[in-house]
């Protein structure tokens, strides 16, 4: 029963995954749809709007990256339970579950879900590629910004590290091809706020690349048999719990400044969709309400998650560390 | 099939009330029937299987509401707005509230999220009150089919109105005494030995300010809506949900003095079905009246989605609600009867 529980619990939050990601995919790349005399769009086809390959895509990746979260926390739990030196198998349990998931989640992550999501945006919303990239103009053999400030004025990025041809690479599998970049587009087709794009995209891949070489290396570490006595990898992983968090939501920042200025890429403006009767003041004011609530609810939510990860997992209904929750 | 439509709104939204109401009601008088600590467990556990399956109806009902009367959800979730957010504001500050108490041991923190319960179950029956008497009332929607409502102008019901009126704060305070009762009614019958008596006490008191508030809201409905009035005339069968109205009443009296804590808490819930039933005929076929010169009201014809939508939209609905109603039917029934006393805390 118990089991079944916990498998309904999986199913309908992976099921209701898949329907917000095919939601958003249709605003990324509507398919399936025709336009109505009174200026209403309306889906034709069921199949092609659930099977729509930007939905596929993105949720592979988006539900890659959710096995990748929790994979890092479970192992940071194993970690603590470790150095603190914990007796009973917890810790290794955590440990070992976590770092079996987290590679495996991690490589998927990058390839094939993370490849081919960046090839097919490149060709189906070039202009989100080139901005996030860093590409301000069209270059044969274009190379890869690891590290840069954007700089609108200039359309130049300043501090570049730049790896030669690797974009070009990336995306069309050859170092001599040609990659579009932003002056092939007109100006009001440009993401209206390229930094912030351009950052959120380079903290998403920069973390990705920690988590591949971190959980690498554990998992390398756990073949020969020293991952629990090595401190300073138990230190890293503990201490990288909230990196995919951050890397999680930068990268849906990345998907959604990256389709601007469309609400649905092509067809709509995100100008147009914009209420005429709710004031700017009034989202303001909700905003800053939603801020308020979440900052204290995450400060609540911090203690109850420390309070519990401290007394540890239940042995015989019993809990292993018995603490009185102290805040 | 607007007319299905609409009928299937108004059954999910009194769906709402009948069940997500009573754990609003417990909300309410928690912090007075319950003083101990082993109380106000033993209170939370008589809701704490269901309270968020009952919140569903809502949820369930708005997206209805978005896809059978896509005009309708675009125009009211506009022109509500602020408050809109406010009731999410709340609704994630009630859960949160019941949720986290058990994590905490120290009876500080415990207090705390007791009051925060209490505090937003009572203000969230009072914004869906109000928000009923707005949707009766009608709201100023201009000949873009859009509006938006001041929280607040003259108080007035008229041309002019706001979120609060007269009006709309008697239909808040309305609910919250009509909710009160349904959700002690529901203690008593979830309850045993002091518990019980104390809610039943409270019902008893309640039960009097429920029929001064009905007997006062029927007229001003009227007032602030004649045309509430009109199907009324022209069905005289319709009468039937005021006589229900009275009757449910009557039955939730007669059984609180004799008789079993089950036919009272059901009188309770004939007394809200009975309400809301009367609220939608004196609407339909209109969704939102519009007050003011420019406006025209947003009705079924206009609102309603395109047949192939509505079509698809059934099966589906179908399939869902189904699902909803089994689950519903199982968690009800493994729950059924008085919580047991010597249970542990709702803490998991």
């Amino acid at each position: 029963m118990h089991w079944l529980s916990a498998f309904l619990v999986f199913f309908g939050s992976w099921i209701s995954g898949f329907f917000i990601i095919v939601t958003n995919a249709w605003m990324q790349h509507p398919v399936g749809y025709k336009l109505l005399p009174n200026g209403v769009y309306a889906v034709t086809s069921f199949t092609q709007l659930l099977l729509n390959p930007w939905a596929l895509l993105e949720y592979s990746h988006n539900m890659c990256a959710a096995v990748v979260t929790a994979s890092f926390v479970m192992s940071a739990v194993g970690a603590l339970y470790l150095l603190q030196g914990r007796e009973g198998p917890y810790g290794r349990i955590f440990l070992k579950l976590g770092v079996i998931a987290g590679i495996i989640s991690c490589t998927l992550q990058v390839f094939p879900t993370g490849d081919l999501h960046g090839k097919y945006m490149a060709k189906n919303q070039p202009t989100a590629i080139a901005a996030m990239e860093g590409l301000f103009h069209t270059e044969k053999g274009a190379g890869m910004v690891l590290m840069g400030q954007p700089n609108y004025e200039t359309e130049t990025i300043d501090n570049p590290l730049v790896v030669n041809n690797v974009l070009s690479f990336l995306i069309y599998g050859t170092t001599a091809a040609e990659v579009e970049g932003l002056d092939h587009f007109p100006r009001d087709q440009w993401p209206s706020t390229l930094p912030l794009l351009f950052y959120s995209y380079h903290i998403m891949v920069g973390l990705g690349t920690w988590f591949g070489a971190l959980m690498g290396i554990a998992a390398l570490l756990l073949w020969r048999g020293k991952l629990y006595s090595s401190r300073w990898m138990l230190w890293l992983i503990m201490l990288s719990w909230p990196l995919p968090h951050i890397a999680t939501t930068a990268g849906w920042m990345t998907a959604e400044i990256g389709r601007q200025p469309w609400l649905v890429h092509g067809l709509i403006r995100t100008a147009q969709g914009s209420s005429t009767h709710v004031s700017a003041g009034n989202s303001l004011f909700t905003l800053l309400g939603f801020l308020g609530m979440y900052t204290v609810l995450s400060l609540l939510w911090v203690i109850v998650v420390y309070n519990h990860i401290r007394s540890g997992p239940l042995v015989n209904g019993q809990a292993a560390h018995p603490q009185t929750v102290t805040v | 099939m607007g007319t299905l439509w609409f009928w299937i709104v108004a059954l999910m939204l009194t769906a709402y009330v009948v069940f997500d109401g009573f754990d609003l009601g417990v909300g309410i008088v928690y912090l007075f029937v319950a003083r101990t600590e082993t109380e106000r467990a033993r209170v939370l556990r008589s809701i704490g299987p269901v309270w968020d399956g009952n919140e569903v109806w809502l949820l369930a009902a708005g997206g209805t509401l978005f896809f059978a009367f896509p005009l309708l959800y675009a125009s009211a979730f506009s022109g509500f707005y602020l408050p809109l957010m406010m009731v999410l504001w709340l609704l994630i500050l009630r859960g949160v509230s019941i949720e986290l108490r058990g994590h905490y041991a120290d009876p500080l923190w415990r207090t705390f999220f007791d009051g925060l319960f209490s505090f937003s179950s009572a203000l969230l029956t009072i914004f869906f009150g109000a928000a009923m008497g707005n949707v009766v009332r009608g709201v100023p929607i201009g000949a873009d089919d859009y509006f938006f409502l001041p929280l607040w102008t003259n108080w007035q019901t008229g041309a002019n109105p706001g979120i609060l009126d007269w009006y709309t704060v008697l239909a808040g305070v309305f609910a919250l005494a009509a909710l009160s009762l349904h959700g002690a009614l529901y203690l008593a019958l979830k309850t045993e030995g002091d518990l019980e008596r104390c809610a039943l006490c409270i019902a008893c008191r309640i039960w009097r300010a429920t029929v001064v508030l009905t007997a006062a809201g029927i007229p001003a409905t009227v007032l602030a809506r004649p045309a509430s009035l009109n199907n009324f005339k022209g069905h005289p069968v319709a009468f039937l949900a005021p006589l229900a109205v009275i009757a449910s009443l009557g039955m939730m009296r007669y059984t609180m003095a004799k008789g079993s804590r089950l036919f009272s808490f059901l009188g309770s819930c004939g007394y809200l079905i009975s309400m809301l039933v009367g609220a939608a005929t004196g609407l339909f076929p209109v969704l939102l009246p519009a007050v003011g010169i420019a406006g025209r009201d947003i009705t079924i014809d206009r609102a309603i989605s395109d047949p192939h939508t509505l079509r698809v939209g059934l099966i589906w609905w179908s399939v869902g609600i189904s699902l909803a109603l089994m689950y519903s039917v199982i968690v009800y029934r493994q729950f059924w009867g008085k919580v047991p006393t010597d249970a542990e805390g709702y803490g998991h």
